[in-house]
């Protein structure tokens, strides 16, 4: 009966006392020992849950601190950490009558794009297990496309939503720099981290939204902005000018072109006008984020230094040594302005890039990524193998701009989900939501969504 | 000292700001005397995930330091991350200010007085730079281990550096104590040396005039002393290091790059850490925090009061109070403020009394200054107090003039020498008959009394 029903229908459900918390709860439990072990989804489950709370489950990627709740970040060094606060998004879910229901797995401290650089094992792609699930929030994006969770938080410095959600088949939505508090999330990039929902609808994705946006005291980078009824202005049908670049299609499977220039003529249908526009080529965004991101990360991880949190720096994985020592050289004294500095400038002009495509068209489509799923193990042959499954998300996260992940069709071949992403401008989720929820009424996602759950009956 | 040697002194200055709370979070900054680990949260202890949110009031107060120094304030600033790993630092990075401090370019003016022939002189010393950062936690070390309380972490602190404009330790402790003053009047800071809410790092190097390199204008080398707790200790440290580096220059030798420490009990330096390398700290703008941005009209916004030095202006030149006692009484803000709040209510009170009293403010001053009557009194205490040891004493006729009678009869021969003309012979009279009557009555009485007798 609860097989594939979204979150907001859950609560629905609950609402109308068509079925208990405790229920849907004990439902998603089984589900979690049913699977679990064969995906490697949840790194802690949470079975505090009391029975007299109203309370729908949410799967929570394991670099938020959860008040009691283990978090590691995928890394050896927190393997014990306890965090004694709540980060301000779990903060704000619990209040909203949320139960976290555990914590998902990840690339240790969000290094990576496929979860295998977890300290505690890769998720396997619930659509084929000898594959990635993608990452670093693979097991966010596994736990939404396996029904272990009717949702779940990610959170994103350059692709880590969008592009596991793209190889899972799932909704993922990367929101504007500052939209979302920080507080409480391990930082990666902090100049770059953005947490997000990963589900199975739009309306998901919009309501959570809503709940988890907005300025929080305790992180100085959220903005003021207003908050909009993302849920609410959904159902307007908007017509919106959408641009396409030749730049983000180099190097990209046909299939998933195909997909792509399917998507572009419903949209004309749709009644929306499709733009050629002219972006820098993302392979300028490599460089930027390469920098920027170790820069960021040997000073994240600078605080784990052996005298607290009980493991020492032996514990780093050997993608975080890598980090660290790049990092470090980029900001040596004498570096800083070759690298750090440039790639700051180099930043602003792909900032500045952006808003001119913005003064063209609302919003930008293209592919998440350039391929579907890959092996396991695979990424061992790329030394920069994040960068290059993210290399079309990487140019929209370091602008700082929205961007949604949705799953159009699979491949052919292997029956692998294919994700088209829609960057948009600034605070302008609300449009980028918009357009995905038309997207999906129009053609269902190509029923990518409905053809995952078969594979995890109940 | 060889006139071949000249100190070259700068001055690295920190300042603990008294803001209620901390300078990234919300917890107390009153930390002395807590339990330890009693004033922490997820921020100040650098826990994962945690971020700083940086204190306006403490920007403030950087900026009313800044201007109140004479600074130029940078309408553009930002935080910067400083990295090194130290057990009592728990992010592994100071958040601090590097290339865009939020003040630059200010002076701090002293007045000296030349005690031969009593001429002021103004010298000024130049202020490069202030910048606010957090304070780290404190080590304490025992038998048993070392321990690390965070209660001090992330305190806002205040960094002030000078040009090295010094050359001598009595200026630079007569800077230091009117930048003391200062911050005190700016009511930011206690600036405790002891309570470590003030601490300074002097770096001192010696320059050869007689030196090859005929445009060096600053030696290439720096010690730089820590841990030094009181004004005294820095004279002596600044003495001894300037003895110390010249013996090491007299024998063709150039002193190392260090940073040593200050023994206290010995009064000697020690050295702690060759600095050879300068330290790479890996700068880059604190991602967590947006720049500061301020406008003109908010900087404007920030109103520096009166300076001890302009109150001593004042006192002289509105007042008519001597520069020795004005500059006591301007020493402490709440003193100077007893003054004027004393002087404003005698001057009303004598007015009603139709006393006439010369130079009242004067008269309050030496009394404040000598401490002849306590400032521990309400001001109208005090005014009554002054009034009556004003007051024309009461006096024994009969009394004075028995000891008068008895004074001269005594000592005939000092009336002689007066009446020959040595005129000074009448203050030994005078003085005599002041003793016997144990100072109850005026010199200035007793002195007509015994003229109008000689030459009766």
């Amino acid at each position: 009966m609860l097989l594939g029903k979204s979150l907001t229908e859950i609560l629905a459900l609950i609402k109308n006392k068509k079925i208990s918390s405790k229920e849907v709860i004990d439902y998603f439990l089984r589900r979690i020992e049913k699977y679990n072990p064969k995906l490697n989804v949840y790194l802690t489950v949470n079975r505090s849950w009391k029975p007299d709370k109203i309370e729908v489950p949410i799967a929570v990627k394991d670099n938020f601190c959860t008040c009691g709740i283990r978090t590691t970040a995928s890394s050896k060094v927190l393997e014990n950490f306890i965090p004694p606060y709540e980060s301000t998004v779990t903060k704000r879910l619990i209040e909203s009558s949320f139960f976290i229901l555990g914590k998902t797995n990840m690339d240790a401290w969000a290094h990576g794009s496929s979860t295998e650089t977890s300290d505690f094992g890769p998720t396997k792609n619930p659509w084929d297990l000898s594959r990635c699930s993608g990452g670093s929030s693979g097991g966010s994006a596994a736990a939404v496309s396996s029904y272990l969770a009717p949702a779940a938080i990610g959170s994103e410095t350059a692709g880590s939503i969008r592009q596991p959600a793209s190889w899972s088949g799932v909704i993922g939505l990367k929101p504007t720099y500052g939209r979302v508090s920080r507080y409480g999330l391990i930082a990666m990039a902090s100049s770059l981290d953005c947490p997000g929902p990963m589900t199975l609808t739009t309306e998901d994705a919009a309501f959570i939204l809503k709940i988890i946006a907005g300025k929080d005291k305790f992180d100085a980078t959220t903005t003021t902005n207003e908050v909009p009824d993302y849920l609410a202005s959904l159902k307007k049908k908007k017509k919106f000018i959408i641009g396409v670049t030749d730049e983000y299609l180099n190097g990209v499977d046909e299939e998933i072109k195909e997909a792509f220039y399917q998507l572009m003529k419903i949209l004309e249908k749709l009644g929306h006008k499709i733009k050629k526009i002219r972006l820098l080529p993302p392979k300028y965004s490599i460089s930027v984020y390469t920098i920027i991101q170790r820069a960021e990360v040997s000073s994240n991880l600078a605080r784990y230094d052996g005298i607290r949190y009980g493991n020492d720096r032996t514990f780093f994985g050997s993608e975080a040594k890598k980090r660290i020592m790049l990092g470090t050289f980029v900001l040596s004294y004498g570096y800083y302005n070759d690298y750090y500095k440039k790639a700051q400038k180099v930043r602003t002009l792909i900032i500045e890039d952006f808003k001119k495509a913005f003064h063209e068209v609302d919003m930008i489509l293209a592919p998440t990524t350039p391929i579907a799923a890959l092996k396991l193990g695979e990424f061992e042959k790329y030394p920069f193998f994040g960068e290059l499954m993210d290399v079309l998300a990487e140019p929209g996260a370091i602008a700082g701009v929205c961007a949604i992940s949705f799953p159009f069709g699979l491949t052919k071949k292997e029956n692998l989900p294919i994700g088209l992403q829609l960057m948009g401008r600034w605070f302008e989720e609300e449009n980028i939501l918009n357009l995905t929820y038309q997207i999906e009424k129009e053609t269902d996602f190509l029923g990518v969504i409905k053809k995952g759950l078969k594979n995890y009956p109940d | 000292m060889s006139d071949d040697y000249k100190p070259v002194i700068g001055l690295e200055i920190h300042i603990e700001l008294k803001t209620s709370s901390k300078m990234f979070c919300q917890c107390s900054s009153f930390y002395f005397g807590k339990s330890p680990n009693t004033q922490v949260c997820p921020v100040c202890l650098g826990l994962p995930g945690a971020l700083p949110v940086p204190n306006k009031k403490a920007i403030d107060w950087t900026i009313l330091i800044g201007k109140a120094l004479n600074c130029r304030i940078n309408s553009f600033s930002k935080f910067d991350r400083k990295h090194y790993f130290y057990p009592d630092l728990p992010k592994g990075y100071q958040i601090s200010q590097y290339d865009e401090p939020i003040a630059v370019n200010g002076q701090i003016e002293i007045i000296k007085k030349d005690k031969s022939n009593n001429v002021f002189s103004k010298k000024i010393f130049r202020i490069r730079r202030i910048h606010l950062e957090e304070d780290t936690g404190k080590l304490i070390h025992s038998k048993n281990g070392t321990l690390i309380d965070f209660n001090r972490s992330g305190v806002p602190l205040v960094e002030i550096v000078t040009e090295p404009d010094f050359d001598n330790s009595n200026d630079v402790k007569q800077f230091l104590e009117e930048l003391q003053v200062i911050i005190r009047y700016l009511g930011v800071s206690d600036a405790d040396m002891e309570k470590g809410t003030m601490r300074m790092e002097p770096n001192i190097s010696i320059l050869n005039k007689k030196s090859k390199v005929k445009s060096q204008k600053l030696p290439g080398y720096k010690v730089e002393v820590k841990n030094i707790n009181s004004f005294r200790f820095v004279k002596k440290a600044i003495d001894y290091e300037i003895k110390r580096q010249i013996e090491i220059l007299k024998e063709g030798i150039t002193p190392l790059q260090e940073t040593r420490g200050f023994d206290e009990k010995k009064g000697v330096t020690y050295s702690q850490r060759k600095k050879e390398e300068a330290s790479d700290y890996r700068y880059f703008p604190e991602p967590d925090i947006p720049p500061l941005v301020f406008s003109k009209e908010y900087i404007n916004s920030i109103k520096v009061p009166e300076l001890p030095l302009q109150k001593v202006e004042r006192y002289v030149s509105s007042f008519g109070i001597r520069y020795e006692e004005a500059f006591i009484l301007t020493r402490d803000k709440n003193l100077a403020d007893y003054f004027e709040n004393i002087d404003k209510k005698f001057k009303t009170k004598i007015s009603n009394l139709n006393l006439k009293i010369k130079n009242p403010s004067q008269i309050i001053a030496n009394y404040l200054v000598n401490k002849k009557i306590s400032s521990q009194l309400s001001a109208d205490e005090f005014i009554n107090k002054l009034i009556e040891n004003l007051k024309p004493k009461e006096v024994d006729k009969n009394l004075l003039e028995e000891v008068i009678n008895k004074v001269l009869k005594d000592n005939q021969k000092a009336v002689l020498d007066y009446k020959k003309g040595k005129t000074n012979a009448i203050m030994f009279l005078v003085g005599q008959v002041m003793k016997e009557m144990k100072g109850k009555v005026e010199a200035r009485m007793v002195k007509e009394e015994i003229e109008r007798r000689i030459n009766q």
